[in-house]
């Protein structure tokens, strides 16, 4: 066996840095360390328990979210339904349990069950009129958007729920999904925690599952992926219905947080979603990214979002940041991918 | 690593192969309409175990057509298709593939952004663990598809290379090499040698003669006679749609074949064409000659 010998001595050149560079969530990490430093050393509250408490709940709703669009990007789509899902899946328990008087989790089982089907009904639809999925989740996001708008006015007549926490057995989902403890003096909520567990639960099925390497397949090559026996119909409406799930993970969170859900909520972040997914070093193209990377994405998103309220910046500068930090990922993750498909 | 290489020699998961000789595929009159467009009609032949059929046709002659068929990726329209004699319809890749008959497409079903190991292995990944901690076992998949290489002749760095990394003849290998390791009884090569160079063609003509070897039923399809004849045993022509014979080598020669496959006459006139508008001594007119003759 002198070429596995030869081989090894081969394999040896590349350094652990090397390795680390390769690493598709890498670009992320830097960012997000740089961040976090330019805002504890610039203002006084970034960095104390409270001041973090904040800025881990923004970024874990968001997260979330990043993560399952991080999924279905590697996997070759899009899903712009997503930040209305988040939404629409919060307005149906808040419907069917303040003004239907229907047990609280049956509603939220209600909810989990619609969010899937539409779910569902995305990946169908791309997979079975080969329609790009920007055009037909474009065309979800809308009928969301319409429904959480005017359905929530006809039903309950007013675009916002309330009396939430005087439904009964309300405390009992709280806790599953809008609670806090109390770490080191700061809040840490129930959010930051399903994030976490989404994280590592979808950085596991990515790279040490069957499904993880299907995900890569269909979204690097789908006619390759088909022909060599990979299911890319289950494996593309499983997506979809794992970002629509996700975004009824975070209509609850959002629900039994605040107790309350507007009409208009999760409207306008799907765009976020992919810009964090995209941060975290997924490829517009499909076939390579990270959750990891897409939850550092989000935190990224969180960090600055807050850090600029504590600087007493215009928040509004937020926007401009996102801007940047898209396009500064596009062109490094262009660079990566040249670099993977051709260098030795 | 190169202990762990070393302890394994190559698993195979060769599945028992009838003797050489044996029809694994018989096709009969078979043909394939797309709504009113016939695009293949009449086609016999068979592949044998340990025996290289090859399917010659120039562009458009129903190559693609016809391999699908075999493939699973459309179902035949006309005549009868007979795996190990019982009469079976293939409506997806996955059921031609339980039968042991694999397919390596041109564009090689590889995912080029994907290491190669996982490439290897994809649509049939190794598991270990129970429940919801079943994983993949990433250890025996890279030293599986280390040894496998090895044994095709292919010595690579690092399996962790994402497959877009390697020249087209090495890709061509591993698609063939996960093939046969993945029991595959019938081998569709579909124009394995269209987009390499000379010493590249070489290396992949000899992995289809190593398949066959092995006693695989090998199915390639080409449209360089020069390609096809040395390794071939039986050869079926196909043009416009329609088959012009089923030969075995015996009653074949290259010159036959080459002449058959380009239309014998049709060639013959294109050459004397080019010598008039090229003159004699142009060096196109001169090899187009040297082949019809």
């Amino acid at each position: 066996m002198t070429t596995a010998t030869l081989a090894d001595e081969r394999i040896a050149r590349t350094s652990t840095l090397a390795k680390l560079l390769k690493r598709p969530e890498i670009g992320a990490l830097v960012a997000a360390i740089a961040i976090f430093a330019f805002f504890a050393a610039t203002t006084d509250v970034f960095a104390t328990p409270s001041g973090a408490s904040t800025w881990l709940r923004g970024a874990s709703t968001i997260g979330i979210m990043s993560v399952a669009v991080a999924l279905l990007m590697i996997g070759g789509e899009f899903d712009l339904s997503a930040g209305a899902m988040t939404g629409f899946t919060g307005l149906v328990v808040g419907v069917l349990t303040t003004e239907y008087g229907l047990n609280i989790w049956a509603a939220i089982v209600v909810s989990l069950v619609l969010a899937l089907s539409i779910g569902a009904i995305n990946g169908i639809l791309v997979m079975k009129t080969g329609l790009p999925s920007f055009i037909v989740t474009l065309g979800t996001f809308f009928v969301l958007q319409g429904i959480d708008l005017a359905g929530t006015k006809a039903l309950i007549g007013q675009v916002a729920i309330q009396g939430m926490s005087n439904v009964p057995y309300y405390d009992q989902a709280k806790n599953l999904f809008g609670s806090t403890v109390t770490i080191n003096g700061g809040l840490v909520y129930a959010s930051v925690f399903w994030w976490i567990g989404v994280t590592l639960l979808a950085t596991w099925v990515l790279l040490r599952t069957k499904t993880g390497n299907w995900i890569f397949s269909v979204g690097g090559a789908q006619l390759s992926a088909r022909q060599i026996g990979v299911p890319v119909f289950k494996t593309k409406v499983g997506l979809f219905m794992t970002t629509a799930g996700a975004g009824w993970l975070v209509g609850m969170l959002l629900l039994f947080t605040t107790s309350t859900v507007q009409s208009n909520t999760g409207v306008g972040q799907e765009f976020i979603y992919i810009i964090c997914a995209v941060v975290g070093g997924c490829l517009m193209t499909g076939g390579y990214g990270s959750a990891i990377g897409a939850a550092l994405g989000a935190l990224i998103y969180g960090m600055v979002n807050q850090g600029i309220v504590y600087s007493g910046w215009d928040n509004n500068w937020l926007k401009a940041f996102l801007g940047v930090m898209l396009l500064a990922a596009v062109l490094l993750n262009e660079w990566v991918r040249k670099r993977a498909e051709t260098a030795k | 690593m190169s202990t762990k290489t070393e302890a394994k020699s190559p698993v195979t998961n060769v599945v028992e192969l009838p003797p050489v000789g044996t029809a694994i595929i018989e096709v009969k009159d078979i043909g394939k309409r797309y709504g009113n467009i016939i695009a293949l009609s009449d086609v016999t032949t068979s592949v044998r175990a340990g025996e290289v059929t090859c399917v010659l046709g120039d562009n458009g002659a129903g190559k693609s057509t016809f391999i699908k068929v075999l493939a699973g990726a459309h179902e035949h329209s006309d005549g009868e298709l007979l795996i190990d004699g019982e009469s079976q319809h293939l409506s997806s890749p996955r059921g031609a593939l339980e039968l042991g008959i694999a397919t390596v497409y041109q564009d090689l079903a590889v995912v080029s952004l994907m290491p190669v190991w996982r490439n290897f292995f994809l649509g049939s990944e190794l598991t270990k663990g129970v429940g919801p901690f079943r994983r993949l076992d990433v250890d025996a998949m890279k030293s599986i598809t280390k040894s496998e290489l090895a044994a095709m002749g292919i010595d690579l760095r690092d399996v962790e290379q994402p497959i877009g990394t390697l020249s087209g003849g090495e890709r061509q290998c591993v698609a063939i090499a996960r093939a046969v390791y993945f029991g595959a009884r019938v081998l569709i090569l579909d124009e394995p040698t269209a987009a390499l160079g000379v010493k590249q063609s070489g290396v992949v003509l000899k992995y289809i003669a190593k398949a066959r070897d092995r006693g695989l039923g090998v199915v390639f399809i080409t449209h360089n006679p020069h390609h096809a004849y040395p390794v071939g045993d039986r050869f079926m022509l196909l043009r416009r749609g329609k088959s012009m014979g089923d030969f075995p080598k015996a009653e074949m020669t290259l010159e036959e074949l080459t002449s058959m496959m380009a239309g014998g006459t049709e060639l013959e006139s294109i050459a004397h064409e080019l010598e008039k508008t090229m003159g004699a001594d142009s060096e196109v007119a001169k090899t187009m000659k040297a082949e019809v003759t």
